[in-house]
């Protein structure tokens, strides 16, 4: 597998007047092939979702970010506005958690689609309000004719996260990221956009770096895990072998954190916790 | 939209109908005109005879239903001093009050936009706190002192500007300057805090992930957003400018509405005073409601009616 993102020594720091302060992250590695998906799990505050941002240079002044990601090759840590713009949304795609907060309130559906295609892919008006339909058609949008030129207001939340889904993977991404897509959704709508998620990384090669809290999420799109607690990779490793042995303590008392089959608050108090597959893994310290 | 506007007229309305009702007593309570118009030694008869041609001889309260029946058919009555009808009086004085405000209110827009929104794109750096410094300092300055201070030193001094008038371009320039002192300021506060949230704003976030470039960025995605608070505070310094036409008008002699109100005020022209707050009331209303259609033209979510809004 050709390697796509090379991230080494990761550190992101935001400066304050008292000077730098404590580094939201310190020290990440990261190594992702095409077409691999990786999920980056976390609890709030671990970084990761810093660490998201930063592969797409999307950190700004009083962030500092040092180290080296390379994604395909290319330098991104301190690269020129050029090779950034270049990169993102044709290179690495960016889903984000608020979908409403996400797309421009003011344009419709369909502009926001097509001003992409149209700026990045060089599509021609009329092209690229075909191509718009169809993606919308893609990520499950019904009437999808009529609802490219409805607002993002006159969505709901799962349909305009679709939509947000759809603007990414229009530019084609060799690696999409998603932070926490399906955080803000309930949990009927969360399994439809990570089924579509999943689809579409199969079907296109496109390799993903899911951030989610969550570890049922993480099990359902992800083969690969890493585990970030206070801005730095705890663990990393395939979700069976992470989920089965963990070897950080950390990431034990994640697990134990999470209900899996408690059928009652008591079952919970006791300590113990069982992933989903009922087995009973370990006794929280 | 019709439900709107047709609410919207008749609130707009009642509040026009009490001003117009308040002033109507207030100017009342200057004196009585005869005392300014006849000479001291004027006789008992003399005078009422004058109240009495101008109408001036009824209570108050009959004197109030004859303005009302009047006012209703746009008869505000005679000006006493300029002997024609006083809406015909207030009405002539406001195209060079409108141009005059035109043109304040648009440069302030155009100053502000530009220097708001870079401002805000760098924002708590060195451009940033010398736009804000610069800003508040002169929104802070009074205007009639800007205005005596002003002539004092480019008309009386310098002598590069004249002291008063309108017919020449350069006679416009103090007095677009004066108007433009408080809306500068305001209205660059406001586009660069509405440009920060918008920048900000997970869209504009979004859309920087998708490669485009910071102009695009600015004027296309955050301005528009941006616009809803910059359209609301230039509505209300449009109105606003009223105020600043009473300075202009007797600092510069700069013929308008301010002119003829306070002319009016200190000849104790009653109809002319009701008439230039009804004509001006209007046109606050008016305002309101460009400034309503405008919102509803920026942002789709007041246009369509949004179930919810971010």
């Amino acid at each position: 597998m050709t390697t796509l993102l090379e991230v080494e020594d990761l550190r992101v720091e935001f400066l304050t007047d008292a000077g730098p302060a404590r580094p939201a992250v310190n020290g990440v590695d990261l190594r992702l092939g095409a077409g691999e998906t990786l999920a980056l799990l976390g609890e709030s505050g671990s970084g990761k979702s810093v660490t998201s941002r930063a592969l797409m240079g999307l950190v700004d002044f009083p962030g500092v970010v040092r180290g080296s990601i390379r994604f395909d090759g290319t330098e991104l840590v301190d690269a020129p506005d050029r090779t950034l713009r270049r990169v993102r949304g044709t290179g690495i795609g960016m889903v984000f958690q608020d979908s409403l907060d996400s797309l421009n309130p003011v344009y419709t559906v369909g502009a926001q689609l097509t001003e992409a295609l149209q700026v990045r892919m060089g599509m021609t008006r009329a092209d690229a309000r075909s191509r718009s339909v169809e993606l919308l058609e893609a990520v499950g949008i019904v009437d999808a004719e009529q609802r490219v030129d409805a607002y993002p207001h006159q969505f709901s939340g799962g349909m305009r996260q679709r939509v947000c889904i759809a603007m990414a993977v229009a530019l084609r991404p060799r690696l999409l990221i998603a932070d926490e897509p399906t955080t803000a959704l309930d949990v009927t709508v969360q399994a439809g956009i990570l089924r579509l998620l999943r689809g579409l990384t199969e079907d296109t090669g496109m390799a993903m770096v899911f951030v989610t809290h969550d570890l049922a999420v993480a099990k359902q799109v992800a083969e690969r895990v890493m585990v970030m607690f206070d801005g730095r990779a705890v663990e990393e490793g395939s979700i069976g072998n992470v989920f089965a042995a963990p070897s950080h303590p950390y990431t034990r008392r994640l697990l134990s954190a999470h209900p899996g089959r408690a059928r009652h608050w008591r079952d919970l108090t006791k300590g113990e916790a069982r992933d989903d597959d009922g087995e009973e893994t370990h006794r929280a310290g | 939209m019709w439900t709107f506007l047709r609410r919207r007229l008749l609130t707009s309305g009642i509040s026009l109908v009490g001003v117009v009702v308040v002033v109507f007593f207030l100017a009342r309570i200057t004196g009585s005109p005869a005392s300014l118009y006849l000479p001291e030694s004027a006789t008992q008869e003399q005078i009422d005879q004058f109240n009495r041609l101008n109408g001036l001889d009824d209570p108050v309260l009959v004197q109030f239903w004859n303005f009302l029946v009047g006012a209703v058919r746009l008869d505000f009555g005679d000006s006493i001093w300029q002997r024609r009808p006083a809406l015909e009086v207030a009405l002539s004085a406001m195209p060079p009050t409108l141009s005059l405000a035109g043109i304040a209110l648009a440069l302030s827009i155009v100053i502000a936009l530009v220097a708001g929104s870079v401002a805000a794109l760098f924002r708590f750096r060195g451009p940033d706190r010398v736009i804000s410094v610069t800003t508040l300092t002169i929104s802070s300055i009074p205007d009639f002192w800007f205005a005596l201070v002003g002539i004092l030193v480019l008309a009386v001094n310098l002598r590069v500007l004249p002291t008063s008038g309108y017919a020449t371009p350069e006679a416009w320039i103090l007095p677009t300057a004066t108007l433009m002192l408080a809306p500068v300021g305001v209205l660059t506060q406001v586009v660069r805090g509405a440009m920060i949230d918008a920048l900000g704003a997970g869209f504009v976030q979004n859309a920087r992930a998708r490669g485009y470039g910071r102009v695009r960025l600015v004027a296309r995605h955050a301005l528009r957003n941006a616009a809803l608070p910059i359209v609301s505070v230039a509505g209300d310094r449009a109105a606003g400018m009223v105020n600043g036409s009473i300075i202009v008008g007797s600092v510069f002699a700069f013929p308008g509405i301010g002119t003829v109100i306070l002319g009016a005020v200190l000849n104790r022209d009653f109809s002319v005073i009701q008439a230039s707050v009804f004509v001006v009331g209007v046109g606050v209303i008016l305002v309101n409601i460009v400034v309503d259609a405008v919102y509803a033209l920026i942002d789709p979510r007041v246009r369509l009616g949004a179930g919810r809004s971010s």
